[in-house]
């Protein structure tokens, strides 16, 4: 078990292409921190830097309070988890499982015993003869899993594991990553484009754009307080709402005037906060889930707006409309039991509570 | 305009119109391949089959021009017994032996350390130096054979097997490196480093992981390599002048022939003969020599 640490890391590629541009970042021991973000903003790359298959141009790693940078990855005591599986296909699971140990001169008593505990704990105890093409994909990852799992390594590093599983297998997949970690407890990173996959494995989320880290932050955090506008459009789906607006100060109240005439009053207790920004062109950030049918109007900070759906998405659990507002497109959640019709007006509640003002130039969430 | 034409036609035609047929497409293209086929093996099984034919006869038979040529009269395994009782047949064919499996060896334990190195680390100039190994393979044997004349000779080693073994890796070295490293290269990154995690240096991820994986594309280098060692007329040729030192392919030509005289009952005898080794060799692995070729193909 370990902590890991990334100081002021950075990867150059040939050409001078920064894949990572100075991160720092440090994960505590037993922790499971994922790194989220979309295609090529440095979270694979980041991995691959603490499983020491890519150099690092500058900065440095520590595992375990060593530091790392110039230890070849069959020393560095970790195990990693690819997104193909990359199960060596000429042995079986139990010769997959057990090859790293084997590598390490283990008794073989202490290998079967090692196996065939990791094989109880992802349930593949039955498939330890088999051969990986005889797997089907949800199993080949459990034994990559496994293979994992009996080096006991210091730190486990998954690369988007799930992305090649059927969406079903995937949420099934996710249960048992989580099970598993609860079980051997082994401080985890892990890598995926799936924000759902990152805000429920996680203990905390990493979100990194173009090289750089945006938060850091429990699932929660930046679910309710994210810190740009990239972590507030990245996380939660369907993505946040932004819509063009101005804040006005009438007479000591703020208000935003946003497209389409609409004008909501800003709640009392984020007046302060907000009051320096009077004048200003800002997005006001609103999550779907809190743009929905009238409901709990007798709370507070409570408005009623009124809206024409131009798409209506039945989910089952949910209904998801979407209407524009001055090009805008926005999108609410509602109850599946409302009444909903295309283009005919209906009236939504905003929970004004939860809203965010966002910075259009600087992109930093106000 | 197309869409009220095709509602034209669409009124007067039935609602289904039958244009073809899968199935008798399908079983013509079968015909003619089988046709293809059988022209093919007819073509290339005439001169084995008369190689067998002629190897039965006697040498009065073959010489009778009476009769038909396709036809033995009175078979006989007298060429063959001669052969194997009488003159240097079988040591040829042992010295061939050698000269193959030595050749074998060397070849496949450099090529697989070069491809591994061509495919899997990039060092500076390796992509330069893949195509180079590539090219020696293009110059023809017969420009070589002149230039090698006076190194083989000034390393002594003139009409000595030993020369054999040092020059015909020239010909099998750069093609089977090149067709492993087309196979190697088709082998998924993230095999090499799951082993390096798992603890592996890079002899282990050859010697465990590249080589098991990569077994079919070894076999095609190896048939390859086989091949050639075994088949190879033009260095022997010019290199082993004494019947005790040659190998098969010169030692029938030369100790069958005498001036002008053909004893082409032996010489087809040793002929077949010598070719039953590496038809043995295909018969047992080419499942295997295709599938290597072909993963070759697509990837090289």
């Amino acid at each position: 078990m370990a902590q890991v640490s990334l100081r002021k890391v950075v990867k150059e590629y040939e050409g001078g292409v920064q894949a990572v541009k100075g991160i720092n970042l440090e994960i505590a021991d037993h922790e499971f921190v994922v790194l989220v973000g979309p295609s090529g903003c440095g979270k694979s790359t980041t991995l691959r830097m603490i499983a020491g298959l890519e150099d690092i141009t500058a900065g440095e790693i520590a595992i375990g309070g060593t530091v790392v940078n110039d230890i070849p990855p069959r020393d560095r005591d970790i195990a990693m988890v690819f997104q193909n599986y990359a199960l060596y296909p000429h042995m079986t699971v139990y010769e997959n499982m057990a090859f790293g140990l084997t590598l390490r001169r283990f008794p073989k008593d202490e290998i079967r015993r090692r196996v065939e505990n990791a094989a109880r704990i992802l349930d593949i105890g039955e498939l330890l003869d088999r051969k990986p093409k005889a797997l089907s994909g949800g199993q080949r990852q459990r034994v990559a899993m496994g293979r994992a799992i009996v080096r006991d390594p210091k730190v486990f590093l998954f690369d988007e594991p799930l992305s090649n599983l059927d969406a079903k297998l995937r949420v099934q997949m996710r249960v048992e990553i989580k099970k598993v970690h609860q079980t051997v407890r082994t401080t985890t990173v892990y890598v995926t484009h799936d924000q759902v996959e990152a805000m429920t494995l996680a203990d905390r989320v990493v979100v990194m754009n173009q090289g750089n880290i945006e938060q850091v932050g429990t699932p929660q955090e930046l679910y309710h307080r994210p810190a740009t506008r990239f972590v507030a459009g990245f996380i939660g789906s369907p993505a946040m709402n932004m819509i063009p607006a101005r804040l006005e100060n009438s007479a000591g109240a703020l208000r935003l005037h946003l497209p389409g005439e609409i004008v909501l009053p800003v709640p009392a207790e984020r007046t302060q906060r907000y009051a320096p920004l009077a004048g200003r062109e800002v997005l006001f950030g609103l999550r779907p889930e809190h743009l929905t049918e009238p409901k709990n109007l007798d709370r507070p900070n409570i408005a009623l707006v009124e809206a024409a759906p131009e798409v209506i998405e039945p989910m089952g659990m949910e209904t998801m409309m979407i209407f524009s507002l001055d090009g805008t497109e926005v999108t609410a959640r509602l109850d599946p039991a409302v009444p909903v019709e295309l283009g005919r007006k209906m009236p939504l509640a905003a929970d004004l509570n939860q809203m965010h003002l966002i910075d259009p130039q600087s992109g930093r969430v106000l | 305009m197309s869409g009220a034409s095709l509602t034209t036609a669409g009124a007067a035609a039935p609602a289904y119109r039958k244009v073809g047929s899968i199935r008798r497409e399908r079983r013509w293209a079968l015909i003619g391949a089988y046709v293809a086929l059988a022209v093919f093996v007819l073509f290339f099984l005439t001169p084995p089959f008369h190689m067998l034919v002629t190897s039965l006869k006697s040498s009065a038979e073959i010489a009778d021009l009476s009769g038909n040529p396709w036809v033995v009269r009175r078979p006989t395994l007298e060429n063959y017994w001669e052969l194997l009782q009488q003159g240097n047949y079988l040591l040829h064919f042992r010295n061939s032996v050698i000269v193959t499996l030595v050749v074998v060896a060397v070849t496949m334990v450099i090529s697989t350390l070069a491809a591994f190195a061509l495919a899997r680390m990039r060092f500076w100039g390796s992509a330069t130096l893949a195509t180079g190994v590539f090219l020696t393979y293009l110059v023809p044997e017969t420009l070589l054979f002149i230039p090698l004349f006076q190194i083989i000779g000034g390393l002594g080693l003139y009409n000595n097997l030993l020369a054999m073994i040092l020059i015909y890796p020239t010909l099998t070295v750069p093609f089977c490196t090149w067709i492993m490293i087309g196979y190697f290269s088709s082998i998924p990154k993230e095999l090499d480093e799951a082993a390096l995690i798992d603890g592996a240096n890079h002899f282990q991820m050859l010697w465990r992981i590249f080589i098991p994986v990569a077994l079919p594309g070894i076999l095609a280098a190896t048939i390859f390599a086989f091949t050639v060692s075994w088949a190879q007329f033009l260095y022997p040729m010019a290199f082993l002048v004494s019947s005790e030192n040659m190998v098969l392919t010169v030692g029938i030509v030369s100790d069958l022939i005498r001036g002008d005289t053909f004893q082409w009952g032996k010489i087809m005898a040793g002929a077949l003969m010598a070719a039953a080794p590496p038809l043995l060799v295909y018969a047992f692995l080419m499942d295997y020599y295709i599938a290597g070729l072909t993963a070759g193909a697509t990837k090289g």
